[in-house]
């Protein structure tokens, strides 16, 4: 059965029998609409349906009571709000079925405040639903343009007596006019863009690994840095990576002393968010990349932790894979092949840190990371 | 009160005919106080009149119409308890040692901002239970405007003369989403400073201008001192007062046009049927601000939201596994992890991350002005210049309703794929596989959603004229005296069927013939072909409703039967057996 076959209004139907006794014209056997209108006529508004309270006064009180109680219930949870604010101790806690252990003035300031709310809002809507008048009220609406008249009046009122300022006689007005007009913000925008923050000049390829603080403006020189543990801020004997670790890694000198707390970078979350580096050790045979083994020691291997899609922190080490992928957005990274992106929304593998071992027998680097470190940016190749 | 009396004893005698009573009764005492504060503010103010017109304004009463106002109460709950915060919060990343009453963090370093934080969660008495509050009432005010975008888009209700609401709507969408990032961004734990971390990322790729548009935000090298203190004046200032702003334009646009209404009897083009503001609407309207408030309220007692202390401080090289932002920023998320690494390109020594810019930078902007700019787009296509007061049923827009949840599904693909971590651990499957299917999904199931949402709108409206034309089967088989069997089927009453045929024909636009009357060749502007073939697109196969000659040509059908069956009911039976039904 398909709709689209039926005859249009208006044309033939085709009999399906011989019953063609006498018809109505307006059944359908004849050429023409038979009188019918093109379309139905809105029927008007359904007849009112009374309710119980307005039929019965024992309902309507009733609903009086629901109401009221509803309204009685807010005012005890205000109550009850004030009492608990001051009976409750702030660090005090509950235990809330399906909820688990809990802080208690959450749960009981929560759950009055809660109470005096709906008390208030069930009660209007209830009383409005049972007791207020339910009759559907009409009104008329109005196209919203205005009439012909007030629409050229606001014209003339534009150009006539706008006009009487002159401005369209009087172009040198105009122009300067719109020049000022258009240049005045610019004032303005360059003092808020122009003083929002300094320009990135090389900070964004330089991290604490090229010799020491590397923000704007700063011109470290290299010299050998030792890698630190993270947080413990210690130096890391080769001998101590046993193949499978993986150690959180800071420069040396970056970190403040972890008992103290003095010492350390300047700008410390600015220096550590471009210098983390996660260092891992391999057995040599895994790894496949030429230059992976020569800039690292004994299988012993130095990345940069900063993702190189947007700078999430490459926290997730699988170790009998070799990958680590980035929390963040799934980028992984495949230690035995440089680093190189093999899953994800990245595109450049994680830069390797060149490290070697001083005559102590600890790690330290052997030159800054050869590129930027972390997200791209538009001049990162200059 | 007083001027009305004084009209009507000035009023010229002839002017009163028989029958005719006194205007007004005796004020009653209450009446006359309300009148005495209200005239002394009207004396000053005239607001007697709006005040008047307004209080008995009609509102059409729907509980879809609901969805916009849970939007709007939610606003005003964030407000509420968003200017409770800041007496408390501390806008800095300055560094401090928290010596709160959070045991596992005394001692720790970090910012002032997120020690405030622990401060109002453990220290400020009921502090916890507004934070929570406000955490939860900004993530229903996005859902809310959402659903209620949905519920405007489905209905038409932003054709003409309300496209100019829609677009003010889209803004307050896409601006609600940004000051709920801030928001969330503003504790500086380790959660919410990894999406910044995101951002100060993705903002660096953008082309030519990244670092210094990132070093300028940052006010310097990422994170810097400055991003809390910029947020909190963007959160609690610069956003807000943009967003009341066009909050009460909109609202304002829907009390000078009038609320639309579904159609129904007596329901026209022409009209708003309704309850008037007094009393009903206040008390219903009014009430359910209560309501939202309590229920949110229920939650923030109850249901823990961004617990800032089980991350920690924010610090750039540690970071939490499934790392994830609030949901509405999900699709920008999900489409960041689904843009593959090839989409990054270097040139001349320059390099452009589109792998990250389609996602971050253009995504949603563009979602934004797709969704501003298609109510003038239909309006384009299908040429309709009229006022529309009257909400479409999603069914009888089937390619609206199609490409509005092609629309629905793309985002949720885009959202979900922002869990897929979540999702290969919850389901033990492999990460890799989880991507690739959002990666083909996102270009697959929209149209395949598409079709099945059209074609099931042009089912129901088939229905929808089934009913009309053959009645609803009644259930009661009658037997013929020729031993024949048939269901009775039962025609509605005019009232109910009203709703089934009370929509307008469509049909396709007609292209200009290629010639004119003269012979001479008019060639079809490229645009003028391109409107065409949308027009079909949007109506080639339209199901329109049933006209009053087809309901007579159908009832005459039905005859054959009712001459054996029930003469006396001509037109209220159909015959179920007559293969010939249409």
């Amino acid at each position: 059965m398909n709709e689209q076959d039926h005859t249009a209004p208006g044309t033939e139907v085709t009999p399906t029998d011989g019953h063609g006794s006498a018809v109505r014209l307006d059944e359908g056997h004849v050429v023409g609409t038979g009188g019918l209108p093109e379309r139905f006529t809105n029927p008007g508004l359904p007849t009112h349906v009374p309710r119980m309270a307005d039929l019965d006064e024992a309902a309507a009180r009733r609903a009086e009571k629901q109401v009221a109680t509803l309204f009685g219930i807010s005012i005890l949870g205000t109550l009850l709000f004030i009492v608990l604010y001051f009976a409750l101790d702030v660090n005090q806690t509950v235990f809330v079925p399906g909820v688990g252990e809990t802080s208690a003035t959450n749960v009981g300031l929560g759950v009055c405040l809660a109470l005096s709310l709906l008390g208030i809002g069930l009660g209007a809507v209830h009383w409005a639903k049972t007791l207020m008048p339910d009759h559907e009220v009409v009104e008329e609406r109005h196209p919203m343009r205005a009439s012909d008249a007030d629409r050229a009046e606001a014209v003339r009122v534009l150009t006539e007596e706008g006009g009487k300022s002159q401005i369209t006689r009087r172009p040198l007005i105009k122009y300067t006019l719109g020049g000022a007009m258009a240049l005045f913000p610019l004032g303005l925008a360059l003092q808020v863009g122009g003083s929002l923050g300094p320009m990135p000049q090389k900070s964004l390829s330089l991290t604490w690994w090229n010799g020491g603080p590397s923000g704007p403006g700063e011109e470290p020189t290299f010299k050998p840095l030792r890698l630190m543990k993270d947080p413990e801020n210690e130096p890391i004997k080769a001998s101590d990576v046993t193949i499978g670790s993986v150690f959180h890694v800071m420069p040396e000198g970056l970190l403040p002393n972890p008992e103290t707390g003095e010492g350390g970078a300047k700008h410390l979350l600015e220096e550590k968010a471009k210098a983390a580096v996660l260092l891992m050790r391999l057995d040599p045979s895994q790894i496949q990349s030429q230059k992976e083994l020569a800039w690292g020691h004994e299988g012993i291997v130095a990345y940069s932790k900063i993702c190189t899609h947007v700078g999430c922190p490459v926290g997730l080490y699988e170790q009998q894979t070799h990958h680590l992928l980035c929390p963040c957005h799934q980028s992984t990274f495949d230690v035995t092949q440089d680093c190189k992106v093999i899953f994800g929304p990245a595109k450049r593998p994680l830069p390797q840190l060149k490290i070697t071992v001083d005559d102590e027998g600890y790690l330290v680097s052997a030159q800054p990371f050869r590129e930027a470190v972390g997200p791209s940016f538009w001049e990162r190749g200059q | 009160m007083s001027t009305h009396t004084t009209t009507d004893g000035a009023r010229p005698a002839d002017a009163l005919r028989a029958g005719d009573g006194p205007r007004h009764v005796a004020p009653s005492a209450a009446a006359k106080k309300i009148g005495g504060v209200a005239g002394w503010v009207d004396d000053r103010t005239g607001a007697a009149k709006p005040v008047g017109y307004l209080m008995k304004k009609v509102f059409p009463d729907h509980w879809s119409f609901m969805l916009g106002e849970i939007a709007m109460y939610s606003m005003i709950i964030c407000l509420i308890t968003g200017a409770f915060l800041t007496f408390w919060f501390i806008p800095s990343a300055g560094h401090t040692i928290y010596d709160g009453s959070y045991v596992p963090l005394r001692g720790q370093s970090m910012s002032e901002a997120y020690s405030s934080t622990l401060h109002i969660s453990f220290d400020i008495k009921g502090g916890l239970i507004i934070r929570q509050i406000h955490h939860w009432a900004a993530l229903m005010f996005i859902v809310a405007l959402t659903v209620h975008m949905f519920r405007v888009f489905f209905t038409g209700a932003f054709r003409k003369p309300r496209e100019i609401n829609w677009v003010i709507g889209t803004f307050l969408a896409l601006l609600a989403i940004i000051e709920g990032f801030a928001g969330y961004s503003l504790p500086d734990d380790l959660l919410s400073g990894t999406g910044i971390r995101a951002m100060a990322g993705f903002t660096q790729t953008s082309p030519v201008i990244g670092t210094y548009l990132v070093y300028g935000i940052f006010g310097g090298p990422f994170p810097g001192e400055m991003i809390i203190p910029r947020l909190y004046s963007a959160h609690v200032l610069l956003i807000p007062a943009i967003l009341v702003g066009l909050f009460t334009a909109h609202i304002g646009l829907v009390a000078l046009q009038k609320h639309t209404q579904y159609p129904g009897p007596g329901r026209t083009n022409d009209n708003v049927v309704g309850y008037p503001v007094m009393p009903v609407y206040a008390a219903k309207a009014g009430g359910f601000f209560f309501i939202v408030f309590g229920v949110i309220a229920l939650m923030g007692a109850l249901v823990q939201i961004n617990p800032i202390w089980a991350y920690g401080p924010y610090d750039p090289s540690p970071v939490t596994a499934g790392s994830q932002p609030d949901w509405y920023m999900g699709f920008a998320d999900g489409a960041l992890r689904l843009l593959p690494g090839w989409l990054e390109f270097h040139f001349l020594g320059f390099t452009l991350s589109l792998n990250i810019a389609l996602g971050a930078l253009v995504l949603l902007p563009l979602v934004y002005t797709v969704l501003g700019i298609y109510p003038f787009l239909e309006r384009w296509v299908t040429g309709d210049q009229r006022e529309h007061h009257l909400l479409d049923r999603p069914r009888n827009a089937p390619t609206r309703t199609g490409i509005g949840m092609a629309g629905i599904t793309a985002y949720t693909v885009f959202m979900f794929a922002a869990g897929n971590d979540i999702m290969a651990i919850k389901l033990g499957m492999s990460i890799n596989d989880i991507t690739w299917f959002f990666r083909i999904a996102l270009f697959v199931a929209p149209p395949i959603v598409f079709w099945v949402t059209k074609r099931v709108c042009l089912s129901l409206q088939r229905r929808d004229r089934d009913t009309v034309l053959h009645g609803r089967e009644s259930g009661t088989i009658v037997r013929t005296p020729d031993g024949r069997f048939f269901e009775r089927h039962e025609a509605g009453l005019p009232e109910d069927q009203w709703l089934l045929v009370q929509h307008d024909a469509v049909a396709p636009l007609q292209l200009e013939p290629e010639v004119d009357e003269h012979g001479v060749a008019r060639p079809a502007a490229r645009k003028d072909r391109l409107r065409e073939r949308l027009s079909r697109f949007y109506f080639a196969d339209a199901v329109n409703p049933v006209t009053p000659a087809e309901l007579a040509a159908a009832h005459h059908h039905g005859h054959e039967t009712e001459a054996i069956e029930a003469p006396a009911h001509a037109g209220e039976v159909e015959s179920a057996g007559a293969a010939e039904r249409h």
